[in-house]
């Protein structure tokens, strides 16, 4: 699987070089090093995901333009940038979010197990199913914190105990304690963090593969923020997730890998460069990320 | 983490093709149904359409275009029959504008007083009280034009033998009856016109009367003209007020003090009798629907033109 | 020019101006205050002629030839066999016209169509609906003067209005929660049926009760399609002929002696308390729920 993996990726490398000249020099190609990776996992399980020179489009204005990146199984990828630079538009092109705006159209390929998600004949709700997805403002059903995390599990007539379900899914989202008492209690009631991640328990509740995060953190304070960020770590065993965040401290403390993104003269976002967390934030090769990093802009 | 992966996410399974999502499949009848609910619509307008004019079809292979449009001369239900148009359509009309002279006033005014002057407090109070009035079934407004409105204001203005049905009395009714249209649509353009504009004029010294008259009137003109056109498109399709105060007579009048049948009470007046099927008679009142239908769908269309217009402008 | 000259000319004319303005304050004032007048005038005058002659005889009794034996027990009934089946009708198809065009509709020529086209409908006058009702449910149906005829012909009437009050209600409830269903893999109808439908339905059912509520007065239409106005019996079934509030008082307002004028004023009353406790009902279920909604 892994040797697979490399060739694919050597393959790519000649038509990725003109978009990312210097990120994807042989040495910091992101899935193959495994030294470079954090804490996690030693065993390198390649890539679940991979995006092949993604164009995206609202109407006539291009909202991404060649990104091209893939992220590695049971790791964490974060995708930073200035605000307006597409990080949003492009998490929510892998499980098919945008499908929900009419004017959106997308061309490339996003590879996930080898299926391309935008071919024809794939189902976007199973796609769904498989790659679930943490928003920016916590959005919990107006229902109780029970029927929140069963949702999920219901309509996918996964089988199993629901109340294990559900205690082993608010455990891994390390909300159990807190809410243990009051599962029928609303889940309006809990406090943003807490929500939050009765959000990630639902996610989780589905099985999928992947998690998407978009700013998980972003209506949230420091001190839930960091609860979230643990939890991030400790997930990403099972899981691969990908987050978008705008704190590029975020970016550091918790991924793997970092996608910086950056919005191109006609507005379009762009990758400026993609690899190994540690290598962009201490030695970025390109020179807007170094920018952008050292807050000299954006 | 303890989410041992019941049966695993199965890693090497492919993604379902379309087709074959058995959950997909049973939900397609429902987005069939709903569709079809929505397209009901669509077969109710051809319904209306194919109903009035079948029967108007037959109706004018015995009845001339010609006469129907310029007679004057209304007596289907007599035994020599006359089928102008005129009279009634004529009563339509001016029963429909009558009515304007009571609701545009009233209700622009009382427009511009709950958009431009009324506190937070008079709103709330007022507004309800008006969609009250709107809210009365119109046959309660005809009881009140025959009970009241005509022996107590038109026969105590213009003497007692004024007939106690009369086009004025309808009239009346039906201008209280749309005031509460004109008001609420007229003042939902004023609220529309941007603070910008307003502050403008505030800022060169203007007072609020000539603000709301000289700037937030005219920039909410098109959505004003638009509610008036629905207002009266209201009217002419109004049945009871009608139908009890104005009398059933064909009368080719402009006297607001006669009585004279409008379109929709000779409707009614047939339909109250026994008209078989496939007698000119039952015919008559297609015809007549007819007109009716094509006078109304002018002036709302009109009225949705006006308003896009209106919308594009500021919204 | 002199500057005092300016000062003194400005003065008067701003004088002038103000009294104007004060002039049409209330003016503006006056005719608001006419639509309140008007109403009052109207309900004083339904209720002096009419209250002294509510009773639970009038209200228990069948029509009569006799004014003051007449009695509306077979309109209220008719009229609340209409309604009830008008709802069974109007609702279901209503609400889901809404979820298609609200949560489905691509955005194309046939959607902007179907738009349109609901916009006009709730333009037609209400007679043309009766015409409709008295060709297709009456003749080609065979349905005749039936309840079911009746409730057809009203459904079709206050469907534009329960869809749109039904769309209001469906946009009430905020996107973030269908992307939440949706990214635990609901398909659109699992979103909406589990997910939207049940926080908007507060609002809908609102809407559905004002748009019955216009239903009920409704005149035109039935009259048109043959419900009779003196009907001596409760409808026993959706087959039944039957009669209405409204009919009954259109009949009694149009016969001359002024006896039975003073029953279409107790039939008025009836009628306006069925609706006044509709509305109410209506208020405090959306003020109920609007206090109730944490978003």
């Amino acid at each position: 699987m892994v040797d697979q993996e490399v060739e694919v990726r050597e393959a790519e490398a000649p038509y990725m070089r003109p978009i990312l000249p210097v990120t994807h020099s042989e040495t910091s190609l992101p899935g193959l090093k495994m030294g470079a990776v954090t804490a996690a996992d030693p065993a390198d399980e390649g890539s679940v995901l991979e995006l092949k020179d993604l164009n995206v489009f609202y109407g006539n204005f291009q909202a991404l333009k060649d990104i091209n990146m893939s992220i590695g199984r049971h790791r964490i990828t974060a995708i930073i940038g200035p605000s307006g630079c597409g990080k949003s538009t492009l998490i929510r092109c892998l499980n098919r979010m945008n499908d929900l705006i009419p004017s959106f159209r997308a061309q490339g390929e996003v590879l996930f197990e080898q299926q391309n998600l935008y071919s024809r004949d794939i189902d976007p709700v199973e796609v769904r199913q498989r790659i679930g997805m943490v928003f920016q403002k916590p959005n919990p059903f107006p229902k109780s914190i029970y029927d929140n995390v069963a949702f999920g599990v219901r309509i996918n007539g996964i089988k199993g105990k629901m109340d294990e379900i559900v205690e082993k899914s608010l455990r891994a989202a390390a909300l159990w304690d807190e809410v243990k008492d009051k599962l029928s209690q609303s889940a309006l009631a809990l406090s943003g963090g807490q929500q939050q991640r009765l959000c990630i328990a639902r996610a989780i509740a589905v099985e999928p593969e992947i998690i998407l995060m978009d700013e998980p953190c972003s209506a949230l304070d420091p001190i839930a923020t960091l609860r979230i960020e643990e939890l991030m770590r400790e997930l990403v065993s099972t899981y691969t997730i990908v987050i978008v965040t705008h704190n590029m401290q975020q970016a550091a403390r918790v991924s793997d890998f970092t996608a910086v993104m950056m919005m191109s003269e006609e507005r379009a976002g762009e990758m400026v460069e993609f690899g190994d967390t540690r290598e962009i934030f201490t030695n970025p090769k390109d020179r807007r990320t170094e920018d952008y990093i050292t807050g000299r802009f954006g | 983490m303890t989410v041992e992966a019941a049966g695993g996410p199965p890693n090497a399974s492919q993604i379902t093709r379309k087709g074959f999502s058995a959950q997909r499949a049973r939900e397609l009848p429902i987005y069939a149904f709903l569709f079809c609910c929505a397209a009901l619509s669509i077969v109710t307008t051809f319904g209306i359409v194919i109903v009035l004019f079948e029967e108007t079809y037959s109706f004018f292979k015995e009845v001339s275009i010609v006469e129907f449009l310029t007679g004057t001369e209304w007596t289907p239900l007599f035994t020599e029959k006359h089928f102008g148009v005129l009279p009634l359509l004529n009563a339509t009309m001016f029963m429909a504008v009558g009515a304007m002279f009571i609701a545009l006033p009233f209700g622009l005014a009382s427009a511009i007083y709950l958009s431009e002057y009324a506190p937070q407090t008079v709103r709330s109070i007022v507004k309800p009280i008006l969609e009250i009035l709107a809210g009365i079934p119109t046959v309660v407004y005809g009881y009140f034009a025959l009970q009241f409105i005509s022996p107590e204001i038109v026969q105590f203005i213009f003497g007692s033998d004024t007939s106690i049905f009369n086009a004025m009395a309808a009239s009346i009714a039906m201008g209280i009856m749309i005031l509460p249209l004109v008001s609420s649509l007229s003042e939902d353009a004023m609220r529309a016109v941007p603070r910008s504009l307003r502050e403008g004029a505030y800022g060169l010294g203007a007072n609020r009367f000539e603000v709301a008259t000289r700037v937030v009137f005219p920039a909410a003109l098109s959505g004003i003209v638009a509610a008036s056109i629905l207002a009266i498109s209201r009217a002419v399709g109004e049945t009871m007020i009608v139908a009890l105060v104005a009398g059933q007579i064909p009368n080719f009048s402009w006297n607001p003090l006669e009585a004279m049948a409008a379109m929709t009470a000779y409707i009614v007046q047939v339909s109250l009798g026994e008209t078989p099927r496939g007698t000119i008679e039952y015919s008559t009142i297609f015809a007549i629907g007819s007109m009716l239908f094509v006078t109304t769908l002018v002036l709302n269309i009109l009225a949705q033109w006006l308003l896009a217009r209106f919308r594009e402008e500021y919204e | 020019m002199s500057t005092q000259t300016l000062a003194y000319d400005t003065a008067g004319r701003n004088a002038y101006r103000r009294v104007w303005a004060r002039l049409f304050h209330t003016v503006f004032l006056c005719a608001t205050l006419f639509g309140i007048v008007a109403l009052a005038v109207l309900l004083i005058t339904v209720g002096l002629d009419g209250l002294g002659r509510v009773s639970w005889d009038f209200i228990n009794g069948y029509p009569s030839r006799f004014a003051e034996r007449a009695g509306i027990k077979s309109a209220l009934f008719g009229t609340f066999w209409l309604m009830g089946m008008t709802a069974m009708i109007a609702v279901p198809i209503g609400v889901g016209a809404a979820i298609y065009l609200e949560e489905f509709a691509a955005r194309n020529w046939l959607t902007k169509i179907i738009e349109t086209n609901i916009n006009n409908l709730a333009g037609v006058p209400s007679i043309i609906y009766g015409l409709l009702g008295l060709a297709i449910f009456v003749r080609v149906m065979g349905l005749d003067r039936s309840v079911l005829a009746g409730a057809l012909t009203m459904a079709l009437l206050i469907l534009p209005i329960i869809i749109v009050a039904a769309r209001e209600g469906l946009r009430s409830v905020p996107p973030s929660i269908r992307e939440a269903a949706l990214a635990v893999g609901a398909t659109p109808w699992q979103t909406v049926r589990f997910q939207v439908l049940p926080p908007a339905m507060p609002m809908i059912l609102t809407g559905v009760i004002l748009a019955l509520s216009r239903a009920i007065g409704e005149t035109a239409p039935l009259i048109i399609i043959g419900a009779l106005a003196f009907v001596a019996f409760v409808p026993d079934g959706p087959l039944s002929s039957f009669t209405v509030l409204p009919i009954q008082i259109y009949n009694w307002t149009s016969r001359p002696q002024p006896e039975f004028a003073q029953t279409a004023a107790a039939g008025i009353v009836v009628l306006l308390a069925v609706l006044l406790s509709m509305n109410a009902v209506a208020v405090i279920l959306r003020n109920y729920f609007e206090r109730k909604r944490k978003w």
